[in-house]
């Protein structure tokens, strides 16, 4: 399993987030985490990311229990085997295009292979980007760049935190496809959380995440 | 990640370059003072070395060991000729070096004196010989290379001991001095001299002597006047110089501001302005100065007293000048600090992204340390490459600088001290901005920034 949830709760002082999550995911499996806002999407992925420490139940990425690793080995867990694309946050300022691609193989895989790089970045339609930085790039050219840099390198596991949400109906559907595309060709499991209903029809195994946390499966 | 760092200082070049340049100023600064502080002390003990006393008119001592050791300063009047006579007997004395001053060629001293002067400083022949016969000059090595002199070449000596006509110079046009000789360069005083002998000095002004061999008179311990030969019978000059000199110039060997009362007599006199001398034994620091203040008209004034005491003046204006240096050097170090607390402000989404990626918080700490460090190392290297590249400009264009022997390019291990603390400095600055990265709260950064 590349990803496995089991019994997770968690609170914050203003109530409960998330109470009684269980998911498995295999490699190669996709799975959508659609729900309103406060449903808990966001908090669900902090906790698979490493960036929040669950009260209550576990999660093994790749077999390694990220629900118990504490700082540093959180750190290392998630930077061998899971990459994250937010809406907005998607690239180092100060660097262009393909220098943060590189970066992200170096953190991740320890070396820089810029023929992987480049080709990544060709499939995803950017190539002549290459040099531009962040703020030089438009909306979709950065959604493309920010799903380049997630997967150069090469995660077991993509997690996705709204990434279509701004996008009109046929850049959505544009976004999606690549995530599922690259997602296939690395054999990478992804992970999209978003309240955007439309990608139910392109993602049809979806978590439904409803206030105060409550799960249901939709085939 | 010095690559991230390079990217983040181009990513705000302006303010990347304000702080280079605020730091640079402060080390160019720093570094000038420093190059001065010790090229110009070192100089100093330089041409003071083996000078145990001089002797010269009353006045002040310091003034007496510019003029005479330094060549700096006006002299502080004249001394009877018998003087050296004096010091010569004295069992305690070794060597007993005339001087007479009063005139310059384009600025550069002509000093009366004997071949103990070069031995004194190590100086040798490197073209032609000593001088001899009177008006015969030999150059020093930096007077001769900036006036492209040759031998045989003939000048005239200006009254007074700068080269500034206006302030009371005037040609001596009636007695030439010829070049002789060109010495080899000492990297002393002695470059930028011209020597001659002093019954030249006292010719050129007119003064009366025997032309004779006082020196070889004066080593075999008698002055034998008889030997001599009268200088308007065997020289070109005659007694007319004297007539158009003027009793109130050449009293005083022609000093312009020489004190009337340091004046041996009304008419023209064969005096000196100042004997250097060397000690034989230790003994007579005692009691050499002693018997000159206390039982003549002159003083004696202790060239490493004096240097002490002008290098302690110096310093404490140097240590003024270094002091505002390294406050703006600190300014410099809060110009950074200010500049990455408000960038690591400013960069908390990237900071919470490098994080995500998979960077380490020391790695990011990091980082941001070497920001601060690559620009303090740029503000350094800027401010000692400008300091130096000033030193060369300024002795080219200033005479005085170029004349006190100032290498520009001589690295001083010190430098590397300021350096280290610059870049230490840097990395200071950046401690506080770079150790937010401990405090971010990714969860709660990474919200924010979606």
């Amino acid at each position: 399993m590349v990803l496995e949830i089991r019994g997770l709760a968690h609170d914050y002082f203003s109530g409960t987030a998330l109470s009684q999550i269980d998911l498995s995911l295999g490699k190669g499996q996709h799975s959508l985490l659609l729900g309103p806002s406060g449903s808990g999407k966001t908090t669900l992925i902090n906790l698979i990311c490493g960036l929040l420490t669950p009260q209550c139940g576990t999660i093994r990425i790749c077999g390694e229990d990220m629900g118990a690793a504490r700082g540093s080995e959180a750190d290392d867990i998630r930077r061998r085997h899971v990459g994250i694309v937010f809406q907005t946050l998607r690239l180092v300022s100060a660097l262009s295009l393909f220098d943060n691609l590189l970066l992200a193989q170096r953190l991740q895989r320890g070396g820089k292979d810029p023929a992987t790089a480049r080709a990544l970045v060709a499939a995803l339609g950017i190539e002549h980007r290459i040099k531009a930085r962040p703020a030089e790039l438009s909306q979709g050219e950065a959604q493309r760049a920010a799903i380049a840099r997630a997967l150069v390198g090469e995660p077991a596991l993509l997690v996705a935190d709204e990434p279509t949400s701004a996008l009109d109906g046929e850049n959505m559907r544009r976004v999606a496809d690549l995530l599922l595309e690259n997602a296939e060709r690395t054999g990478t499991t992804l992970l999209i959380a978003t309240h955007d209903e439309r990608l139910k029809d392109v993602m049809p195994n979806v978590v439904e995440l409803t206030p105060p946390g409550a799960q249901r499966r939709v085939a | 990640m010095i690559g991230l760092a390079f990217a983040y200082l181009r990513a705000h070049p302006l303010t990347t370059a304000l702080n280079i340049l605020l730091l640079g100023i402060a080390v160019t600064m720093l570094v000038l003072l420093l190059q001065f502080g010790r090229q110009v002390g070192d100089r100093l003990e330089q041409d003071a070395a083996g000078i145990d006393l001089v002797v010269g008119a009353k006045g002040s001592p310091l003034q007496l060991i510019l003029s005479s050791v330094f060549h700096v300063d006006q002299p502080t009047g004249n001394i009877p000729l018998s003087s050296q006579q004096l010091l010569k007997r004295d069992p305690a004395v070794e060597r007993v070096i005339p001087l007479a001053l009063g005139d310059n060629f384009r600025g550069y001293r002509i000093v009366g004196t004997d071949e103990g002067l070069l031995g004194l400083y190590g100086g040798s022949i490197e073209m032609g010989s000593l001088f001899d016969a009177p008006l015969e000059a030999v150059l020093g090595a930096s007077v001769a290379a900036e006036m492209k002199a040759t031998l045989g070449q003939k000048f005239l000596g200006s009254h007074g001991l700068s080269g500034d006509a206006e302030n009371g110079g005037s040609d001596h046009d009636h007695a030439a001095f010829e070049t002789v000789g060109i010495l080899a360069p000492t990297g002393t005083v002695l470059d930028r001299l011209i020597l001659t002998s002093v019954e030249s000095v006292w010719d050129v002004h007119g003064i009366a002597h025997d032309h004779g061999s006082q020196e070889h008179a004066d080593d075999d311990g008698h002055a034998h006047e008889g030997d001599a030969h009268d200088s308007a019978d065997g020289h070109a000059h005659d007694d007319e110089h004297a007539d158009d000199h003027g009793e109130e110039e050449i009293a005083a060997v022609g000093l312009p501001g020489t004190n009337p009362l340091q004046a041996r007599s009304a008419g023209p006199q064969r005096e000196l302005t100042a004997l250097l001398v060397q000690y034989r034994n230790a003994s007579a620091a005692i009691r050499v100065p002693a018997m000159i203040n206390r039982q003549t008209e002159m003083q004696a004034a202790v060239p490493a007293i004096e240097t002490a005491r002008l290098l302690s003046l110096f310093g404490a204006s140097l240590d003024g000048a270094r002091l505002f240096a390294w406050l703006l050097a600190a300014t410099g170090g809060l110009a950074i600090f200010v500049a990455l607390l408000n960038v690591a402000r400013a960069r908390e989404g990237d900071l919470a992204l490098l994080r995500v990626m998979g960077a380490g918080k020391m790695r990011i700490f990091g980082t941001i340390l070497l920001e601060g460090v690559l620009t303090a190392a740029a503000g350094a290297l800027l401010g000692i490459a400008a300091a130096h590249l000033l030193i060369g400009l300024a002795a080219n264009a200033f005479a005085t600088i170029g004349d006190l022997g100032i290498e520009p390019f001589a690295f001083d291990p010190l430098e590397g001290v300021i350096f280290f603390a610059v870049l230490g400095i840097g990395a200071v600055a950046a401690v506080i901005p770079a150790a937010r990265i401990f405090s971010i709260d990714l969860a709660r950064t990474l919200a924010r920034a979606t």
